[in-house]
Formats: structure tokens, C-alpha cells, sequence
């Protein structure tokens, strides 16, 4: 839905205020176009998000979606007051298995993103050179962001394997580790893994949506930073950055969501480990394998209004626009 | 002529019913692993043929726990494609209202079933499964290396660290770099409440949940059972066994880099396989016992049932074929091909079972002491409850907080996710 946002009709942006005939018929046509992909939109995600929300102010099971009574915010946030006069809050805002979540999916987005940002970087100055084979180059890194995670994920799991894995058996032949490493069943290296697999899946794309920033960057600017004698590194953080920052930052913007509701990679590669387990992963397992659908979509929703609020605080300190255009 | 063409029309409707109801499409799920798909497969073939039906198999992963939690979706959406479900034997109480009550249409071979089996597919008076086979786990060990350095089959926990831990040093001095003393089922999924529920109940801890609703876990035996496994990591199990479920353990096992592995009788056929590097070098014993009040070899109780959804939309020809892979013939190969264990009792006395695979005949008294699970006591708060008992081991395993720091905690959310009664 965003990729439509990315490129509005200047001209009604541009010419509001001059609100001729023809600007009207405009807008109007533009709003009929608009309206398939707003029901579909509304039909897709508005329905069903609205639906979460009202179940996770309900009691409702998976066996019986339709007999919840209301309880208010009791999911979210409910306390009892013991005989002794001892108050006992419950609920999910004082959840540690939720918060223990919200803090894996935190840790995990901001690492796996930035360095995805820096080597879908470099990647894409690579790409930009001219060389030859660059065009199989270009096509081949894309296969890692082509392959279904879910298949990624089961891949790198057997290549993780600490008894039958390649990882740990190339790292014993280079002499670079003495004992085989449990790479996913261990508490420390659960992260790590995960990481490793995603920054592999992913940096194709980030590579891909900052080269195509790149190219639009004029080759007469390099031409004349070269002729002023302008030292390499200097230019790329003068010129280059400045110029592809509009496209990192939306490229920015889709991983930092994207990283924010993973979880097929952890739910296939280490599932169940509280050190890596999500916030996706935690409101799926209460919503089908425990009997508390309601708190699952209480978590679904707290999952939403996080990513909003995220979202929101990205744009606003980055002041992205969405139009690709310079500030 | 409008009555004629009536007619014509109802007569062409009725024919076309009773060709459907005798041809029906069914589908069934299967988890199965090794070779289990293949035989299922053969199974069905002979299913078509004696009765017309075509029938699907809709391949699932072979973890209980995944499986669960998209049947659960399917039967919640009421979803008609899947007429026959495989179940776990843990699951009856958790969807029972999805599945059509059987006892009518198995009234005549419920009794050749051990009745614990069937009770514990029974709720509250309807029979919600079949069984398909039983289950409960064996101690492998390699008769080769047990002879190799005059060890006896281990009777006690504590006598097999040792003897794996002597066979594992000295194999592995002697090159066999990949050695392991004992491999098992350490992910933190279904399969660890398994072995973790052996591990309390054989050093005399309980199980978890007793029958009555107490929550029993919480104890010094317990406590110490945990410990004890928690000291074979690192030292004669590979700390990746703490991300081993029963398929990677059968790896390790079955490439013959492990002295002794605890596993279901279904890796009895595949490890005797063509393809084994064990092959015929090892032999199955009960699980050992603990120590201290109360132990004794404990194994937890397993098997797998066959279910028909109340939204199928050949309920009766889906009937048929929970029927046929319930009955005495399909067991009877099943126990043959893939040392599965029959629930039907006389097969235990069955000459051409016991030539094939004398495991079976061996395991009817460690059957008939088997631990169940406490999915009847806990009935639709068993999924959460075996998360927290799994999490809770695998925490202590994994060095996260002592044993006794972690069944404490454990005690207590149990406490709260009982509130006033199960």
C-alpha cells in the first residue's frame, strides 16, 4: 500500500489552492481510481484490525469466536485485591514474557537494520561501478532475498546444525573454534543466528533500493568533484549520502516495519527460546496453541500500536518524504 | 412436463449422491517421519481398493507442537478439507468438540483396545479418537561399545553418565572425534516435557499435575532430577541437544556417534535400516531409574489416534477410514514395518510380530507402566501448561537459573494459571 503513497499526483498537490474546474474533475477521477484499492484496503486490513481490537476487549476462545463477552481492558491491564490487602495486577502491560518480547524484537530490528543499512551500502557502490559482469552480478544477489524464508530459514537451520552443520564444520577446519557451537539451541548465540540469517535474506533488498537511489544521483557532480581534486571518502559522505538519503530513509522505513512483525525466521530457527522469541511469535502462540485467543489479540494490537508509534517518531525525526524528492 | 423434468433432475441428483457417498475424496494429515509417509501411503492404497474411496495425504511437520496449532486454526474455521486428523494422544480434551463421536461406529472393537488408551481418548462419555499406535520411549544403547569396554546396561541415571561418559573419553581418544555419550530431546518443545516428565517421575517426583488437580512439581526429587540431567549437558550429551528434537537425536545417533540415545520405538526399524551405520549393533532396555523414595524407570506415554472432523463432508466414509488405519490388520503392519507399538492387546501375543520386531513383545510391561502426560487433569490449559514445564527445564539446562529457582517459579505460575480449578 505504500509503494501507491510513493508517487502522488504532483499536479493536485502542487495546485490546490487553484480550485478551477478542471482541478475538481482531477481530484475526482484521482479519488475514483483510489477507491478499489481503499475498499480492498479496508476489506484486507482495516476489517480484520478492527476486529483484533475488539476481541482483545473481549473474553473470546478459538472454540467459541463467537460467545466472548466484553471485559473491557482487562487483558490489557486488571488487578485483584488478595484477602491479606495485597494488590495483584494482571494482564498483558505487566506481562515479562511480553515486555521480554517487545525487547528481542527491539534488539533485533535495530541491529538487523543497521547493518543491512551498511552493507546494502556497500553492496550497492559495488553494483554501481561499472565492470564487467556486473549485469549476472546485479541478478545473482538477488537470490538470497528471492528464496521463501521459510525455506531460507530451514536451510540455514541444517547449516547451523551444531553436529552435522557446515557453518561449524568449516569453522573447525580453518582452526577458528575448538568445540562445536550449538548455534541456536544456546541462550547467547540464539540472537546471533537469527541475525545472521536475516541481515543474509534481507541486505539484497536494502542494496537494491539504495542502487536505485544511486543512479539517479547526476554523474556530473562526481565529474566535478573529481576535476576539484575532492578526496574519495569526502565525496561519498558530501555528495553521495546527502543525494541517496531521501531513498535510504524509505528503504529504512520498509525493513524497520518489516523487522518489527518478523517471524517466520525465529519461528522456524529457534522456536520457543525466550531469547529470541518476538512479539509475533508470542501473540501467535497465545492465540492458537493456548486457550487465550483474546490475549493473543491483545497483543496483536499492542504490536500495531507499537509499530505506529514507531513509525511515527522515524518520520518525524527523519523528515522523510515519501515522494522521493530533496528536503 | 415440468413434473417429468423434475423428476429427471431429482432422479440425476440422486444418482450422483450415491456414486459420491460410495466414491468419496477423503484427505488425511500426516506428521509422519522416516519412512512413516511411505507406509501410510501403502496403507491407503489398500483402502482405496476394498472400498473405492480416493484418499489425500496433506503432508504436516513432524513437530505435535506445530501440527497442534494448525489443526486447531483449521477446526476453529471449520474447514472441510481434511476429513480424517492424526492426533497426538495429549489432544483429545483440547478438541473434543471438533471431532465426531465415535463410539457408536467402533462399538464392536473398542474393547479389543487397552482400555487406558481409550479412556484417554474419551470425553466425558464420547469417543473423540482412535488409536492408531501406542508409544512409549526406550533407552538405545550400542551393544558393540558396551562390549568393547564390559559395561552392563545402565539401571540407574546416575550408572549411565558414567559408562557414557568412560566410553565417550575413551572413543573419542581413540579418534572417533564426534563421539557422544547420550543424546535426547532438549528443544524446548512437547517432546522435552516428554523426557523431562521421565526424568521427575523415575527419581520418584511426580508428574507435574497429579490426577487430582495438585500441582505436585515442585519437590526435592524433582529438583534433583533436574539437576542431574542438567549435568549430562556439556559433559556426555553435546550442548546442541538442547536444540535436538527426536529427528536430530536419531541423526547423531544413527551415524553411530552416540553410545546411548532415549527415543521413540519407531527409530527400532530405521536404525536397523540399510543405510544405518548402527545397524544391528544396538538393542533397546527401559529408561533408567532415578534415585531416592519412590524410583523406578518411568516413560512417558505416547501414541497417536485417528480423528474425524465434524465438518467433513463424508463423515461416514471418513469413519470408515478412522476404522481401517485403527484396525487390527493396518497395526499389526504398522508394528511389523515401523516398530510401532499396536494398542490392540492380542497383537502383543502375535507370532509373525514378535519374529520381525521382538521389541514389541518386550515393551508390553514397560507400556503398562507408561506416564501419561497431565492433559486430562489440566484439560485445555495442558498446551500452556506443558510451555511453562518445558521452558522451565530448558531454562535449567541451559543454565538459566537453578532448578529449584526455576520449579519454584514454576509452581507459581502453574498456581496462577489454575486460578480457582483447571
Amino acid at each position: 500500500m505504500t509503494t501507491e503513497a510513493l508517487a502522488p499526483p504532483k499536479a493536485v498537490a502542487a495546485r490546490r489552492h487553484a480550485a478551477s474546474e478542471l482541478t475538481r474533475s482531477r481530484v475526482r477521477s484521482a479519488m475514483i481510481f483510489l477507491l478499489p484499492m481503499l475498499i480492498a484496503l479496508a476489506i484486507v486490513a482495516g476489517w480484520p484490525l478492527l476486529r483484533t481490537i475488539y476481541f482483545s476487549l473481549t473474553d473470546t476462545s478459538l472454540t467459541n469466536l463467537y460467545g466472548g463477552k466484553f471485559v473491557g481492558f482487562k487483558n490489557y491491564l486488571g488487578w485483584t485485591t488478595l484477602k491479606s490487602g495485597r494488590t495483584i495486577f494482571s494482564g498483558l502491560l505487566v506481562d515479562p514474557v511480553w515486555w521480554n518480547a517487545v525487547g528481542n524484537t527491539v534488539r533485533f530490528a535495530v541491529v538487523s537494520v543497521a547493518l543491512e543499512t551498511v552493507i546494502g551500502m556497500i553492496v550497492a557502490l559495488v553494483l554501481n561501478a561499472e565492470f564487467k559482469g556486473r549485469g549476472i552480478v546485479r541478478a545473482a544477489i538477488l537470490v538470497p532475498w528471492a528464496i521463501p524464508t521459510i525455506v531460507s530459514a530451514k536451510m540455514w537451520a541444517w547449516m547451523l546444525n551444531d553436529q552435522f552443520g557446515i557453518i561449524n564444520d568449516m569453522l573447525m577446519r580453518l582452526g577458528l573454534i575448538s568445540t562445536k557451537i550449538a548455534w541456536t539451541a544456546s541462550a547467547d548465540t540464539a540472537m546471533t543466528a537469527v541475525l545472521i540469517v536475516d541481515i543474509w535474506k534481507t541486505t539484497p533488498f536494502m542494496a537494491l533500493l539504495i542502487l536505485a537511489g544511486l543512479q539517479m544521483v547526476p554523474k556530473d557532480v562526481y565529474e566535478a568533484a573529481r576535476i576539484d581534486g575532492v578526496h574519495p571518502i569526502k565525496v561519498f559522505f558530501r555528495v553521495t549520502l546527502p543525494l541517496v538519503r531521501p531513498a535510504l530513509m524509505v528503504a529504512v522505513i520498509f525493513r524497520l516495519l518489516d523487522a518489527m512483525r518478523i517471524f517466520d525466521l525465529v519461528y522456524v530457527l529457534t522456536p520457543n527460546s525466550s531469547a529470541t522469541e518476538t512479539m509475533s511469535v508470542v501473540s501467535r502462540e497465545n492465540l492458537f496453541d493456548f486457550d487465550k485467543f483474546a490475549y493473543g489479540s491483545a497483543q496483536s494490537t499492542l504490536l500495531f500500536l507499537i509499530i505506529a508509534v514507531m513509525t511515527g517518531i522515524y518520520i518525524w525525526l527523519g523528515n522523510v518524504r515519501f515522494d522521493g524528492g530533496d528536503r | 412436463m415440468k413434473i417429468k423434468t423434475l423428476i429427471a433432475g431429482l432422479l440425476v441428483g440422486a444418482t450422483l449422491g450415491v456414486v459420491a457417498a460410495q466414491a468419496a475424496d477423503l484427505a488425511i494429515v500426516s506428521g509422519d517421519t522416516g519412512t512413516g509417509l511411505e507406509f501410510l501411503r501403502s496403507q491407503l492404497d489398500t483402502f482405496e481398493k476394498e472400498t473405492g474411496n480416493k484418499v489425500t495425504i496433506v503432508p504436516m511437520p513432524s513437530s505435535t507442537t506445530d501440527q497442534f496449532g494448525q489443526y486447531k486454526l483449521w477446526l476453529a474455521a471449520g474447514n472441510s478439507d481434511i476429513d480424517v486428523y492424526q492426533t497426538d494422544v495429549i489432544w483429545a480434551p483440547q478438541l473434543a468438540d471438533q471431532f465426531l463421536d465415535l463410539s457408536d461406529a467402533a462399538k464392536d472393537v473398542v474393547k479389543d483396545h487397552f482400555p487406558s488408551i481409550i479412556e484417554s481418548q474419551t470425553v466425558n462419555g464420547k469417543l473423540v479418537a482412535l488409536p492408531a499406535f501406542t508409544d512409549a520411549p526406550a533407552l538405545y544403547y550400542r551393544k558393540d561399545l558396551l562390549e568393547k569396554y564390559g559395561k552392563s546396561v545402565p539401571k540407574t541415571w546416575a550408572e549411565l553418565a558414567a559408562t557414557a561418559k568412560e566410553i565417550q573419553d575413551a572413543e573419542r581418544a581413540a579418534g572417533a572425534a564426534d563421539m557422544q555419550g547420550f543424546v535426547f530431546q532438549g528443544n524446548s518443545y512437547e517432546g522435552l516435557t516428554c523426557d523431562a516428565l521421565e526424568w521427575v517421575k523415575s527419581f520418584g517426583g511426580g508428574q507435574i499435575v497429579e490426577p487430582d488437580g495438585s500441582i505436585s512439581i515442585n519437590n526435592p526429587q524433582a529438583i534433583a532430577a533436574l539437576e542431574a540431567a542438567k549435568s549430562w549437558v556439556g559433559s556426555i550429551a553435546p550442548e546442541g541437544v538442547l536444540a535436538y528434537q527426536e529427528e536430530e537425536s536419531r541423526g547423531v545417533w544413527q551415524l553411530g556417534n552416540a553410545v546411548f540415545m532415549r527415543n521413540w520405538p519407531y527409530a527400532f526399524q530405521l536404525g536397523n535400516g540399510d543405510d544405518s551405520a548402527v545397524k544391528g549393533k544396538f538393542d533397546v532396555a527401559p529408561l533408567p531409574a532415578g534415585e531416592g523414595e519412590g524410583a523406578r524407570s518411568a516413560a512417558t506415554l505416547g501414541g497417536w489416534n485417528v480423528a474425524v472432523s465434524k465438518y467433513s463432508k463424508n463423515p461416514d466414509e471418513a469413519v470408515k477410514l478412522a476404522l481401517f488405519l485403527s484396525s487390527t490388520a493396518v497395526q499389526k503392519e504398522r508394528a511389523i514395518k515401523q516398530s510401532n507399538l499396536p494398542t490392540i492387546v492380542a497383537l502383543y501375543d502375535d507370532a509373525d510380530i514378535a519374529t520381525a520386531m521382538p521389541i514389541i513383545p518386550r515393551w508390553k510391561d514397560v507400556f503398562l507402566n507408561a506416564v501419561p502426560r497431565p492433559s486430562a487433569p489440566t484439560k485445555v490449559k495442558y498446551n500452556e501448561v506443558s510451555n511453562l514445564f518445558w521452558s522451565a527445564v530448558h531454562d535449567t539446562l541451559s543454565g538459566t537459573g537453578t532448578a529449584a529457582e526455576n520449579l519454584e517459579l514454576l509452581e507459581a505460575k502453574l498456581t496462577e494459571l489454575k486460578g480457582e480449578a483447571w
